[in-house]
């Protein structure tokens, strides 16, 4: 009996800490914010209960068309960041040597512990018009003025597929690493070509990761704010850049509060119609990573 | 191995593919360091010769950065707020991995989601949301009792608070995948040997977590140290580093000090990293 009091005390000590983590950080904040949304002002200081701030939202097609950037955008990018990292991981699990194999991976995460401020500070270096790349390519004599490739869309995406490769390539590694060659081997044993094989057999195999990848890259690209605003300069129009304006410049923190959960509704609902269509749920592929 | 069928031709290009994206992957870094040895006010081509100014540098307009007194002070808020964070989060992950792996806590899987939510939520989101909360909360007390809360207005305490939201997830992610792997015997052992329960908690059960421990509090204060999107909107009149830094970037037309903070944390990050390996790697030998 004194045994079980002393499990049950354990485990409330134990469980206080995380509740108090999520109740008091995560949960309470939300429904403070989702409160917030819902407050319409009539006059200064007068207040009443709707749901003007979100319907401001789609009558004004500028909020709308913000959102629909952010989200192309972060399409783009997931994709890139499919078709380049896949390629990668695909050589780090089953092409390189033991040896080799450590090394690279270590190097794929050199930036990651980079802070994504350092990274997009090299990149504006490398782009903008007195840049790295503008001043090789005047020396090699291919253009013979200044080249300014920042504050347009292509470095954005450049800069976010930078920011965003690691969280791709992990997962698709570590599952590709699971993968035993002798399903490749007989893939081509049966006459497969390599098309067929990664169509087939490689691809099938490693959905989980690809699916994770995305799932990441994606989240992260859409709720990023510091790469779109450095690198696309002050009008790259980003959504988390509009809720910075209603909150911080346009002290408007009603309005504010219900972009905020447009934005996380909208994304919630971009990841689960992807775990919807690949036939994948959100333990097996977040939790894993 | 498994493209031994392909030719040489097509592994050659495969290998050249893998150079370019090293070189891509390491351009930007590459750039944002080297420009803190050029002898030039502007972090930009041509090479003006080696210097070390733009660390050591005492007066304007080649102000180093261990001169410059705003960055200074940028540097040491975020050092207090990434050891607050680090040892916060620490702590909870510690706990957060008994109640997961020992714990016969009901509804484990639907909590052990819950955990892992706040990696996905946005950080912008998580950053507004618990200043709503706390200005809420400030606001309240302050109408109600004419009480001032000063620790929940904008200021080093929310900056805390905001990081720790989800840098705890990434410590209980890590601490939780070591205690799974403990070897229940070790514990069993200390038991048949008389010891009590507190005393098998601190003799082997801790000491077996202690390599991840060191590791997540390493990735905790990286991540806090270079957090920008949550911190954006918690910030007080004392900015952390990365705050600092970016008014100066988006102002534009920096010198090249911002690159010798750049190639500072670069090798500070690079020195942490090399550690937690090392702390890592304990474990194979064990």
């Amino acid at each position: 009996m004194k045994n079980r009091d002393a499990k049950r005390l354990t485990l409330i000590l134990l469980f206080a800490p995380f509740a108090l983590w999520i109740v008091l950080l995560i949960l309470l904040p939300h429904i403070g914010m989702g409160v917030l949304s819902l407050r319409e002002k009539v006059a200064p200081r007068v207040y009443e209960f709707g749901f003007d701030n979100y319907l401001d939202f789609f009558r004004e097609p500028i909020y709308w068309h913000i959102l629909s950037r952010t989200a192309g955008i972060s399409i783009v990018v997931t994709f890139l960041a499919l078709i380049i990292g896949f390629p990668v991981s695909y050589y780090i699990a089953k092409i390189a040597g033991p040896r080799s194999k450590g090394a690279l991976f270590m190097f794929c995460l050199i930036p990651l512990w980079v802070s994504d401020l350092i990274r997009a500070f090299g990149w504006i270096l490398l782009l903008r018009e007195t840049g790295a790349i503008s001043g090789i390519l005047q020396w090699t004599g291919l253009v013979s003025q200044p080249v300014e490739f920042l504050y347009n869309d292509a470095a954005v995406i450049v800069g976010l597929v930078y920011t965003v490769m690691l969280f791709m390539i992990v997962p698709l590694t570590s599952t590709l690493e699971g993968m035993d060659d002798a399903m490749v081997e007989a893939g081509y044993n049966l006459g497969g070509n390599g098309f067929t094989v990664l169509r087939r057999i490689i691809i099938p195999y490693a959905m989980p990761g690809i699916v994770s990848g995305c799932i990441i890259v994606f989240m992260m690209t859409a709720g990023s704010y510091l790469t779109p605003v450095l690198l696309g300069g002050k009008y790259s129009s980003w959504f988390t850049q509009t809720i910075y304006d209603q909150f911080i410049t346009r002290y408007n923190w009603e309005s504010g509060a219900a972009f905020g959960f447009l934005l996380l509704i909208f994304t919630s609902l971009v990841v689960w119609i992807g775990l919807k269509l690949s036939g994948q749920s959100l333990s097996t592929t977040v939790a894993r990573s | 191995m498994a493209m031994k069928s392909g030719n040489q031709a097509y592994l050659l290009g495969y290998r050249l593919y893998m150079a370019v994206f090293l070189i891509f992957l390491l351009a930007p870094l590459v750039a944002a360091g080297t420009f803190a040895f050029n002898d030039s006010v502007f972090p930009s081509l041509p090479w003006k010769g080696f210097t070390l100014d733009w660390f050591f540098g005492t007066s304007e307009p080649k102000l180093g950065m261990f001169h410059d007194r705003r960055l200074l002070q940028g540097l040491y808020y975020s050092f207090v707020i990434a050891v607050s964070v680090a040892a916060l989060s620490v702590f909870i992950g510690t706990c957060n991995a008994f109640l997961f792996v020992r714990s016969s806590l009901p509804a484990k899987n639907f909590f052990y989601i819950i955990m892992v939510l706040p990696l996905v939520i946005p950080g912008v989101i998580l950053g507004i949301s618990i200043l709503v909360l706390a200005s809420t909360v400030a606001n309240f007390f302050d109408d109600s009792y004419t009480i001032d809360l000063d620790f929940l207005r904008p200021g080093i305490v929310l900056v805390v608070l905001g990081q720790f939201s989800f840098v705890a997830t990434i410590t209980s992610l890590v601490i939780t995948a070591r205690l799974r792997k403990f070897d229940a015997t070790m514990e069993e052992a200390a038991y048949n040997l008389g010891a009590s329960q507190a005393r098998v908690l601190w003799t082997v059960t801790l000491p077996y977590l202690r390599p991840a421990m060191i590791a997540a509090g390493i990735v905790a204060f990286l991540v806090s140290f270079e957090n920008f999107n949550t911190t954006l909107f918690l910030v007080g009149s004392e900015s952390p580093l990365t705050i600092t830094m970016f008014d100066r970037m988006a102002k534009g037309g920096s010198t090249p000090v911002l690159n010798a903070v750049s190639f500072f944390l670069m090798l500070g990050s690079g020195i942490l990293a090399l550690v937690s390996v090392l702390v890592q790697r304990d474990k194979t030998v064990r």
